[in-house]
């Protein structure tokens, strides 16, 4: 028997790490080649890793939630026949090129002990190693103590084989961490800092053991607040990781590298959605239901070759606009996790109908974790609504490479001077952001007018022109 | 102007440049190198592997000489033996050329694309390059700068002529009967020694009081012993004030008063100068550190995506250091995570005898504010010593008074340099006096010095 180390493979350009979402196996269970082993979720989409081969797992190499570097291991299992290279990482669904491991090599060669994994969340043991690890060494004799300090790092006891995480002597704040350059590099790839590790070794050294209890050990409860108007003293820290920590990135780079200008007009929305209810009330449950998504949808498609600079992604670091002929409408959509932004493609073929459909089906795609990644990029220009929740004005962030994104505010009600008399007529105001890097103001303009006039004389929006 | 585009571009192909686009390679990222001379930069070509090589030679010329001298401690006597010198500069040629190869294939086999010529930088992602064919341009997303260093020359005693660098010392046509070495740190020393030993009478002027001043006396002190044993004078607190009037000697003052050595070859070693002045570098518009293009501990630069790595980065300008900066950029363009935290960066000089430093000495290390014991073990004592006629020289180890932890170690003695390697993983592995001095080392060897030096600073030493 030998074991098998399964690494969390590459799973998609500039991913460096991923959530390991959902466990399929556990410790102890048998597991047959492709059959999946975990889910694991990046920034944008929901991964499953099948096993390369037949095992027994022998451990985990992370919790449920736990970030894992690409390249870590991620299960380690017992396998027939004496393999101990680990080298293959398992391919992903998806299909994506994976790099082969080299660095790695030699901190997980097969004499390494299972224990350098996290045990499996349920508490099961991971397989015993081979061999244990060398008993502390005996510790020094007292050396001349120093007058002001008595050497009480010298000489920590043999500690007991369940150590608590704590136990290690603190280290000043000035000091290097001490540590082996394999556990270095474990604690680069899994995101850690030395100095945060305590270290049980002679010396203060910090072993493997030490960033496995550092890895396992449960966020620091609050205390429990006492009775009464006590005051609140506890400051939630919250690791900003995987999508949340993609959306902020991309979030500031919008907001540093884009010259951001708002532009608002208020729609009269009566007449289209005068037809929307019509439309809706005709087919009745034998087509999709139209929201006012697909006709704005309808709105770009016929505006869009009028104005090509809105349809365009701006390389700004190579200083190239690339005008696209297709139109893929970005939508933005709130999810459990954060925002996403399913991209419904090629809108200048479908339909209302056709396009309805397809942002319900990647709204819930997105929404239960399910969007594949490439159903959420490549977008050309992006659509934002809140619906109900639009306000008056909003001021969208371009999803940066595209140079437009169109906010929809909500409809309200509004008495409207016409022919001498007020009349109340149905209205929005679209709140539509552009890069002044590459966009003007004038074309802008020009181009919200259009999108206004399309939507205020719905037939327009269906005719060829 | 044919353009490439690719992931990564190395600019030199010395041990920083070429160890990252190997591992480049080995990632899988696209790397386009560009080198303008042979592969395998100063180290290989006019560095480390050719003054070894011509070490070497001389000193087994001059153990032969004395031998003939009847001076063979063990009864060994021969006739006076001849030196083909031609014969060992094709020797030593023919080492760096197998090792160029090597390194070319190395990379091809990492899917490496060499560019052969000067590259100049136009902004952070383009590189001019000037080929036999025509320039070429390439773009790419990460550049790594590994240009490395050239010798630093002297304003009143510019190369030309009788006045050499390191370079030319290495393809003198013959042995010049006398030579002046400017400058007596390790260059200089490898370098004055060799041609001692092949028969120049050398001098070596140094404006430091000692010689190797990068190290302490105590370590130093075996080198001066063997330096005037083998007849070199060696002048300190001396200054070179130029060429002679007939051109024909170097003149020094020292102490205030003017002296003027005779030298066929003048060789000025004082130090090597970060290569920034022909690249482009000012089109880059980098944060400098002094000469040196200054790096975080990533060795990323000041902008994005461009790196460098090696001698042009600063001290200490060591090839090994490069490599492994270079192995570390190449993973972080692959993405990994990483960071330069070393422990130490082991120094060699091949002096006779060698010296090797890894991490902090006694003195370092209380200007650092520790509180320390040393363990100082000779080779006078040790077994495998004596039976190699190599006793001068010792093994020195020092740490924390308080939990023992090993904080730097020195060695110097004949054959020394191949210790650093058992130093260096101490270091790093974050080792105390009691797991050196808990592991066996081999009997006779001089590695035991090493082990003995660890005892002796716990008090426990059993062979002294």
């Amino acid at each position: 028997m030998g074991f098998r180390i399964v690494k969390l493979p590459d799973i998609g350009e500039g991913v460096a790490e991923a959530e390991v979402s959902a466990w399929h196996v556990k410790v102890g269970d048998v597991v047959r080649e492709d059959q999946p082993l975990a889910d694991v979720m990046t920034d944008k989409a929901t991964v499953e890793i099948p096993s390369p081969v037949s095992g027994t797992v022998a451990a985990l190499g992370a919790e449920a939630g736990q970030m894992l570097a690409v390249g870590a291991e991620l299960v380690r299992l017992e396998v027939e026949g004496g393999e101990t290279a680990p080298q293959a990482a398992a391919t992903p669904e998806a299909g994506v090129a994976v790099t082969p491991e080299v660095a790695q090599a030699q901190d997980q060669a097969a004499g390494t002990p299972a224990a350098a994994l996290v045990p499996a969340a349920d508490g099961l043991e991971p397989a015993p190693p081979a061999s244990k690890p060398a008993a502390a060494p005996k510790p020094p004799e007292p050396p001349k103590p120093a007058p002001a300090k008595p050497a009480p790092a010298a000489a920590p006891p043999p500690r007991p084989a369940a150590a608590a995480p704590s136990s290690g002597p603190p280290r000043p704040a000035s000091e290097k961490p001490v540590a082996s350059p394999a556990v270095r590099r474990r604690a680069l790839d899994a995101g850690i800092d030395l100095r945060q590790v305590r270290g049980t070794g002679p010396a203060g050294r910090i072993g493997h053991d030490d960033l496995d209890a550092f890895l396992s050990a449960p966020p620091e409860e609050a205390a429990p607040a006492p009775a009464g108007r006590a005051p609140r003293t506890g400051v939630e820290e919250i690791k900003v990781i995987g999508l949340r920590r993609r959306i902020a990135q991309r979030m500031a780079d919008a907001k540093r590298r884009v010259a951001h200008f708002s532009y608002v007009e208020e729609v009269d929305v009566t007449a289209v959605e005068e037809l929307r209810a019509a439309l809706n009330q005709r087919h009745g449950a034998s087509r999709p239901k139209l929201t006012l998504i697909p006709f704005l949808v309808q709105a770009l498609v016929r505006s869009l070759p009028d104005f090509p600079q809105m349809n365009a992604h701006y390389d700004d670091e190579a200083e190239v606009i690339h005008r696209h002929a297709g139109i893929h409408v970005g939508i933005a959509t709130q999810t459990p996790s954060g925002l996403m932004v399913p991209v419904l493609r090629h809108a200048e073929t479908r339909d209302v109908w056709n396009a309805a459909a397809e942002v319900r089906r990647l709204a819930d795609a997105a929404r239960n974790g399910l969007a594949a990644r490439d159903e959420l990029s490549g977008s050309t220009i992006t659509l934002t609504s809140l619906g109900a929740l639009g306000g008056i004005v909003t001021t969208p962030v371009i999803n940066r490479p595209e140079v437009a994104i169109i906010g929809v505010n909500k409809q309200v009600m509004r008495p409207v001077w016409r022919d001498g008399a007020f009349v109340p007529r149905l209205t929005m105001n679209l709140s539509a952001s552009f890069d002044h890097r590459v966009v003007d103001g004038y074309d802008a303009a020009l181009f919200v007018q259009a999108l206004k006039g399309l939507l205020e004389t719905p037939a327009t929006l269906f005719m060829e022109a | 102007m044919s353009e490439i585009t690719t992931k990564l571009l190395v600019l030199g192909g010395g041990p920083g440049g070429y160890v990252a686009a190997i591992r480049a390679g080995q990632h899988g990222i696209d790397t386009v190198l560009v080198e303008e001379n042979r592969l395998g930069g100063t180290c290989l070509n006019v560095g480390c592997i050719p003054s070894k090589a011509m070490i070497h030679a001389a000193e087994a010329y001059h153990a032969a000489v004395l031998q003939a001298g009847d001076a063979s401690p063990f009864g060994l006597s021969s006739g006076p033996p001849q030196l083909d010198f031609a014969r060992t500069l094709a020797w030593k040629d023919g080492i760096v050329g197998r090792l160029n190869t090597g390194v070319a294939s190395l990379l091809k086999r990492g899917g490496v694309k060499i560019l052969r010529g000067r590259g100049r930088m136009v902004d952070g992602k383009t590189c001019l390059v000037e080929t036999d064919t025509g320039p070429e341009r390439v773009r790419a997303e990460h550049v790594i700068l590994a240009t490395g260093s050239v010798p630093a020359a002297l304003p009143h005693l510019p190369f030309g002529g009788r006045v050499i660098s390191s370079t030319e010392a290495l393809s003198l046509p013959k042995v010049p009967a006398t030579m002046a070495v400017v400058g007596a740190g390790y260059i200089g020393l490898e370098l004055g020694t060799a041609f001692a030993k092949l028969g120049a009478t050398v001098t070596v002027v140094e404006m430091a009081e000692r010689i190797l001043p990068a190290y302490d006396a105590e370590l130093t002190r075996p080198v001066a012993r063997r330096l005037s044993g083998l007849g070199i004078e060696v002048l300190l607190g001396a200054k070179a004030t130029g060429l002679s009037a007939a051109g024909d000697a170097l003149d020094v003052e020292i102490g205030g008063e003017a002296r003027t050595i005779p030298a066929e070859v003048i060789l000025v070693a004082v130090g090597r100068k970060a290569r920034t002045h022909d690249f482009g570098l000012d089109r880059l518009d980098l944060d400098m550190s002094g000469p040196f293009i200054r790096i975080d501990e990533r060795c990323a630069t000041s902008m994005r995506n461009v790196w460098a790595v090696g001698d042009v980065t600063g001290e200490p300008m060591l090839a090994h250091r490069a490599m492994a900066q270079g192995e570390m950029v190449a993973d972080l363009v692959a993405g990994r995570r990483r960071a330069f935290h070393k422990v130490a960066v082991p120094a060699v000089c091949f002096t006779d005898p060698e010296v090797v430093s890894a991490g902090l000495s006694p003195d370092e290390a209380r200007a650092a504010g520790h509180e320390i014991r040393t363990g100082l073990f000779p080779f006078a004592a040790n077994g495998r010593a004596m039976t190699l006629g190599a006793e001068d020289g010792f093994v020195r180890v020092t740490a924390r008074a308080d939990n023992h932890l090993l904080l730097g170690i020195q060695a110097v003695g004949d054959g020394v340099s191949e210790l650093a390697a058992g130093f260096g993983l101490a270091l790093e592995m974050g080792a105390r006096l009691e797991d050196v001095a808990g592991t066996i080392h081999a009997h006779p060897t001089l590695g035991e010095a090493f082990h003995e030096a660890n005892l002796r600073a716990l008090g426990e030493a059993l062979h002294i």
